[in-house]
């Protein structure tokens, strides 16, 4: 009964049912106006035969008499079959002539049209027929009866009422039965999708809905709920993996700080040393922080939140900022900051966010690439390409080796952990989220010797190859595969 | 040195609150304290503050439609917006809604007492200034040039912009993130002693040779540049 009841409430359902009514109103409407016609066409027929009748008979009177009226009737009523009855009576009602031989009581007693049941001669046993007939008085108060047989109209109203009740019986049968089907088939893809979805609600993330092929508006729906789903899970295993990582990064930190805080109360005995810890400590919270903000930086330009503030950017422009800022402090650490960025270079992006990679990428250069042993020459560039622009930060420090290039972007990961490098190893992590936003990609390749960080952005206007597309990684790590042309001579700064 | 003023904080946090307007006292201001939106909006259109803190997220009237209200009455107050969300979007948001200036929780108290302190001196005669004098150092604004006892001091032009903003600020403490975002225009938050660099640049160019210091280190907050003799 369920299944009924759902049947009856499935919207195809009520659609069919509106449907069928419409059509069998239809019908009823057409095959009324049919019948309608029909009988008013024959109405007129029979008046039309009659009225012929009559005038053939009283022409026959004025010449003969009741005489010759008589014989016309009697020959007239012995023609067979042709549905037209006579009846010609004296005033006292016997018969004269005529094929009626039975009437009811006072038919005759006054002239004028009407229907009535008779009965032919010879035919005293059965049923009545109907007839429209007309009556006259004719001088001597002779009655003459003229009318036709009106079965056959009776007959045509018999076979349309039939026709209604047919088609009537057909239109619900049929509408019902593809009410019903188109119904179920509905409810049946409705009722698996619906399955489909409770059972990824109930935490099966990995169930998808399934497409039948035909293109239909079901297979749009399924396959626009599947890549919802499929984002979903992307960013729920991005969430998971950010949760594990701070738990996991952010516990050091802080068991540093309950440390010196632990510290202070054991060990302080001046002013002085409450006051070295306390600082420390708030460093320590600092440093906290700073991880947790670029955390959700990169959550942020992850999942796209940022991309409602992209703006014309040129970032050309941007790198000459940067590597303004950084200028006086790569000249204090005994490095060269050097810089080209000849022509502007149009961005649509977001030029905090931009300017924040490349500087993360400069002081990244500055903190492992200078001092002894080190080329201590830092480079910043934005060039030009047809449909991008390609931010590069180089550097001649140790780089990073070609195995560990990957990782070196993922979150958290700093490559050489035990040295007292600042830093919470997210630089990279942000750089590659970053360009993920813009459409672009962040690559890490050897300058031979170091490392050079490119970042590739889509120009504005040019068109982006396929966008941002969730499933795709774009972080790429280039090894042996030959090198771009190496940057061509900078002028010093 | 600096006048006290008289401060607004809404925030909803009782024991932030707490610690903030005593914070403020200590340092010879005033502040009253709002636990929630309508309570903030009635004081703040009832007294005249000279600075607003206003927490972004507040009970029963947000933060931002709070100073959209006041702004819209035609309040010429200050408004600082304090919220948890520090993201670029985030604070372009709270600006464009009436905010003049955007910290990021958690934060520490001196860059709070800085930012507010900058707030509180908005409109006043010195952004009309063409001429910032500061002891014998003088910054002409119109000819970008800047002197010290009459003697010229050329300055590159980022230089001449951190000049400015501290002059502007004189005898107030200016945060780094504050000279990051004023004289730079980001608002990141630099891993390395980038800003500290800049700083002992200009100031090896204005104060070297001179016997009075006037670009001062505030420790555990930043800069300030003052007449050492007041």
């Amino acid at each position: 009964m369920t299944a009924l009841g759902k049947l009856l409430r499935t919207t195809a359902f009520k659609l069919a049912l509106a449907y069928l009514a419409v059509f069998a109103t239809l019908s009823m409407v057409v095959l009324t106006y049919v019948s309608w016609h029909a009988n008013a066409l024959i109405a007129g027929q029979l008046n039309a035969t009659v009225n012929a009748e009559i005038t053939g008979l009283a022409e026959q009177y004025r010449q003969g008499g009741i005489r010759k009226l008589v014989a016309v009737v009697d020959e007239r009523s012995n023609r067979a079959g042709n549905g037209s009855i006579y009846l010609l009576t004296t005033f006292s009602g016997d018969t004269l002539a005529g094929n009626v031989s039975g009437l009811p009581g006072a038919s005759l007693a006054e002239a004028g049209e009407r229907e009535l049941p008779y009965q032919r001669v010879g035919e005293d046993q059965t049923a009545p027929y109907p007839a429209v007939v007309r009556v006259f008085v004719l001088p001597g108060g002779y009655r003459l009866l003229v009318g036709r047989d009106t079965e056959e109209r009776e007959r045509l109203a018999g076979v349309i009422a039939n026709a209604v009740q047919w088609s009537l019986a057909l239109v619900v049968v049929l509408g019902l039965a593809g009410g019903v089907f188109v119904a179920r088939r509905v409810l049946k893809r409705l009722d698996a999708m619906t399955e489909t979805s409770r059972s990824i609600m109930a935490g099966d993330l990995s169930g998808r809905l399934a497409v039948t092929g035909s293109g239909d508006e079901f297979d749009r729906l399924a396959e626009a709920v599947n890549a919802m789903l499929e984002r979903i899970n992307e960013l729920m295993a991005g969430l998971k993996e950010v949760s594990d990582n701070i738990a996991h990064d952010l516990k050091t930190p802080l068991t540093r700080l309950r440390n010196r805080a632990e510290a202070a109360l054991r060990d302080a005995r001046t002013d002085e040393d409450w006051q070295t810890s306390t600082e420390q400590i708030i460093a320590e919270a600092d440093g906290m922080i700073r991880i947790f903000n670029a955390l959700l930086l990169i959550a942020r330009a992850e999942s796209g939140g940022a991309r409602g503030q992209l703006a014309e950017v040129d970032v050309a422009d941007v790198v000459r900022e940067v590597a303004e800022l950084y200028e006086p402090l790569a000249e204090e650490r005994g490095a060269t900051l050097k810089v080209e960025a000849p022509v502007s270079i149009g961005v649509t992006g977001n030029r905090e966010l931009i300017g924040q990679v490349v500087a993360n990428l400069v002081e990244n250069a500055l903190n492992y690439a200078t001092g002894e042993g080190t080329g201590n020459e830092v480079t910043v560039s934005a060039i030009a390409q047809p449909t991008a622009a390609v931010l590069t930060v180089a550097d001649r420090g140790p780089g990073i080796p070609e195995a560990d290039r990957a990782r070196a972007m993922e979150r958290f990961v700093r490559l050489a952990p035990s040295r007292s490098r600042p830093g919470s190893g997210l630089g990279l992590a942000l750089a590659s989220a970053v360009a993920r936003l813009h459409g672009g990609e962040l690559a890490l390749s050897d300058n031979a010797p170091g490392l050079r960080a490119e970042l590739t952005l889509p120009r504005s206007g040019a068109p982006v190859s396929g966008g941002f597309e969730p499933g795709r990684s774009y972080v790429r790590a280039q090894g042996g595969e030959p090198r771009p042309a190496p940057a061509p001579a900078l002028p010093g700064t | 040195m600096t006048s006290a003023m008289k401060l607004l904080i809404v925030e909803d946090d009782r024991e932030a609150a707490a610690y903030v307007v005593k914070a403020f006292s200590e340092a010879g201001h005033v502040a009253d304290h709002a636990a929630d939106g309508e309570q903030g909006y009635e004081l703040a259109s009832g007294a005249n503050y000279d600075v607003l803190v206003v927490d972004r997220m507040l009970p029963k009237l947000d933060g931002l439609t709070l100073i959209g209200r006041l702004k819209a009455e035609g309040s010429k107050t200050p408004v600082l917006i304090l919220s948890a969300l520090g993201q670029v979007d985030d604070r372009v948001q709270g600006l464009r809604a009436g905010g003049d200036d955007y910290l990021t929780k958690p934060y520490a108290f001196a860059e709070l007492l800085a930012r507010v302190e900058a707030l509180s001196r908005r409109g006043g005669a010195s952004a009309a200034e063409t001429v910032y004098r500061v002891g014998d150092l003088e910054l002409d604004r119109l000819s970008h040039s800047v002197t010290r006892g009459g003697q010229d001091i050329p300055l590159q032009p980022r230089e001449f912009r951190l000049l400015e903003y501290l002059m502007r600020n004189a005898g107030q403490v200016v945060t780094r993130t504050m000279l990051l975002e004023n004289v730079w225009d980001y608002h990141f938050d630099p891993q390395t002693n980038v800003i500290d660099v800049h700083v002992s640049r200009l100031r090896s160019k204005i104060d070297k040779g001179f016997d009075r210091q006037l670009l001062h280190t505030v420790r555990g907050a930043g800069y300030m540049i003052r007449d050492g003799a007041r």
